[in-house]
């Protein structure tokens, strides 16, 4: 019987043959941890009385979420991780090295590894065809110590991708659109896997995209095969050597089927508190709010700011509306720079914040007043997600995002340009 | 057995709901923190739970962010099992690594406040207030060792390794 990209990859870190079902112990190629999950990892670390690390080389520590801190507690947190690293000699990519999951995208991840990371967006790695899932900190933990976790292979949705986007509809419309169908819970304990002619059609950074909120509705993992715009991809982060191609067999069992024509995706918009309750955007046209944010492991990557500042340059933010930018790692900012994005959104009235998650999660940089509106690129609105039980959360495109800033209202970014 | 009172809440509670990002800084306090436990589904939730009681949810219970704190705090609260409809994938592992049952049924029956008795070895729940008797899904087999020995670290502490 054919394979799944999921029990691919598994059969080949596991000792026996894995089906969808299986419960098997797998090796574990890169593990890792962000700075709000690290310290409980490290406490369960030091619980379990372990004296070292597995594999220190594959054991990474980020400091992303508080970056650069806020206050005393997370800087004390910061430095029980920086004495983890000098101890232990594992890696650290410390305050201003960028959000974790783009980090592992661009440096870290390879096709058919298993990625496992005290995040649950560690499911972005899936786009480069990597077995990335996240856990909690004892689970981490326990990979540090052994470099290796259970896992329950995971049945697969087979999400079956034709056609092309129109202009100015994208990515984040594509799984917008998807979890709206399928629901918060309706790949729960299972892969999404994708496939199809359409794939040639997204580039890594939509496929990042896609995977990233793989999680938003329930899966383990979002998985895509490796093929040749993964290579161009890993080529041009100067890794070409960690290619590997992956596809599934042919004759593989799906749990379920679904097909996608991009040609028929329309701007999408998640609306308060939940990810799957979404709209179109020419629905909710009008709605007003007063800040609008681009960045996030989901859409904070160089093609993410070239779409916003192509809508935005040579144009104003509404005078009622702030709009706030994170590029998602130094090497996007310093891209964006260089191309004159950078300039563009500071010329139309964005705030540029370091590379890091902060707004995304409320935790500082962004935080919403009571009863205020926010249109962000990221991956999720659960009430009280910026900072504020009281605020609402919209969830759109980059496109979306730019169009918006400028009426001051959630616009269809087809009718900007 | 497992005695206490229901605390019912919908679907969908994110562990945004149970620990939201703007109390990060309260992590490595977790004393702290388990006083704004599920402050954002409701608030009056951390003065009213007394040991033993349950929580009790529709489906999707623990969706999103892989915090541990999330099933932590709920546990420090005095909460002794969660009963849902369904739980989210990384909140479950979560949960039965700490070694707090999650335990899945048809909790529709079941009202705000009812007292509860759970037997945890024959997998029944009943509703001391309605009568009404349930019986829940079994966990699988390797969650069933790692809940056996309180939790995954003690697990792995007795066994020297995973023998799931």
């Amino acid at each position: 019987m054919g394979k799944t990209l999921a029990e691919k990859i598994l059969t080949k870190k596991s000792a026996g043959d894995a089906c969808a079902g299986d419960i098997i112990i797998s090796r574990v190629d890169l593990v890792f941890v962000q700075d709000t999950t690290g310290p409980l990892t490290v406490r369960q670390f030091q619980a379990g009385k372990f004296k070292k690390l597995a594999n220190p080389q594959k054991t990474v520590l980020f400091f992303d979420h508080a970056a650069p801190s806020p206050n005393r507690q997370l800087s004390n947190d910061h430095q029980l991780l920086r004495q983890l690293a000098d101890s232990m000699g594992c890696l650290k990519y410390d305050v201003g090295s960028g959000v974790c999951h783009q980090i592992v995208a661009e440096v870290l991840a390879r096709p058919w590894d298993v990625v496992i990371g005290a995040d649950s967006h560690t499911v972005t790695a899936g786009a480069l065809g990597a077995f990335a899932t996240g856990m909690g900190s004892s689970d981490v933990a326990i990979v540090f110590a052994l470099g290796k976790t259970w896992l329950r292979v995971p049945e697969s949705i087979k999400i079956n991708v034709t056609g092309k986007f129109a202009t100015n509809v994208g990515a984040k419309d594509l799984v917008l659109h998807l979890i709206g169908m399928i629901g918060a819970d309706g790949a729960t304990y299972k892969a999404l896997e994708f496939s199809g002619d359409g794939l040639v059609n997204l580039t890594m950074s939509d496929r990042f995209t896609i995977a990233n909120m793989a999680v938003e509705a329930g899966a383990k993992v979002g998985l895509f095969p490796s093929d040749k715009i993964t290579q161009n991809y890993l080529k041009k982060q100067g890794r070409a050597k960690d290619f590997q191609a992956l596809a599934p067999d042919e004759d593989a069992v799906y749990e379920k089927r679904v097909g996608i024509d991009l040609r028929f995706i329309e701007p999408m918009v998640a609306k308060p508190h939940q990810v799957d309750n979404v709209a179109k955007v020419k629905e909710l046209k009008g709605t007003k709010i007063q800040q609008v944010f681009i960045g996030t492991c989901t859409n904070g990557r160089l093609e993410d700011l070239a779409t916003a500042a192509g809508i935005l340059k040579g144009k104003k933010r509404h005078p009622e509306t702030r709009l706030v930018v994170a590029p998602a790692s130094p090497k996007v900012l310093l891209e964006a720079i260089a191309a004159g994005y950078i300039k563009a959104l500071l010329e139309a009235g964005a705030v540029i914040l370091p590379p890091g998650c902060g707004a995304c999660l409320g935790l500082h940089q962004g935080v919403l007043a009571d009863g205020e509106s926010c249109l962000s690129t990221a991956n999720r609105n659960f009430k009280g997600r910026m900072g504020n039980p009281e605020a609402f959360i919209y969830l759109a495109s980059p496109a979306t995002a730019a169009a918006s800033a400028i009426k001051g209202e959630i616009t269809d970014p087809r009718e900007v340009n | 057995m497992l005695k206490g009172r229901a605390f019912k809440f919908g679907d969908n509670i994110s562990t945004d709901h149970i620990t939201p990002g703007r109390l990060a800084h309260l992590r490595s306090n977790l004393p702290e923190l388990a006083k704004h436990v599920l402050e954002d589904a409701d608030p009056t939730f951390a003065s009213r739970v007394k040991k033993g009681d349950f929580v009790v949810a529709g489906n999707n219970f623990g969706l999103g962010s892989s915090r541990e704190h999330a099933p932590l705090v709920i546990k420090m609260a005095g909460v002794s099992a969660i009963l849902a409809k369904s739980v989210a994938r990384i909140f479950f592992r979560n949960a039965i690594n700490l070694g707090l049952p999650v335990l899945i049924c048809d909790t529709e029956v079941i009202n705000d406040g009812d007292e509860l008795e759970v037997d945890l070895a024959k997998g029944t729940i009943k509703d001391v207030t309605n009568g009404q008797q349930l019986t829940f899904g079994k966990l699988p087999e390797a969650m069933l060792k790692i809940l056996g020995e309180g939790g995954l670290l003690p697990y792995i502490q007795k066994q020297g390794d995973f023998k799931l």
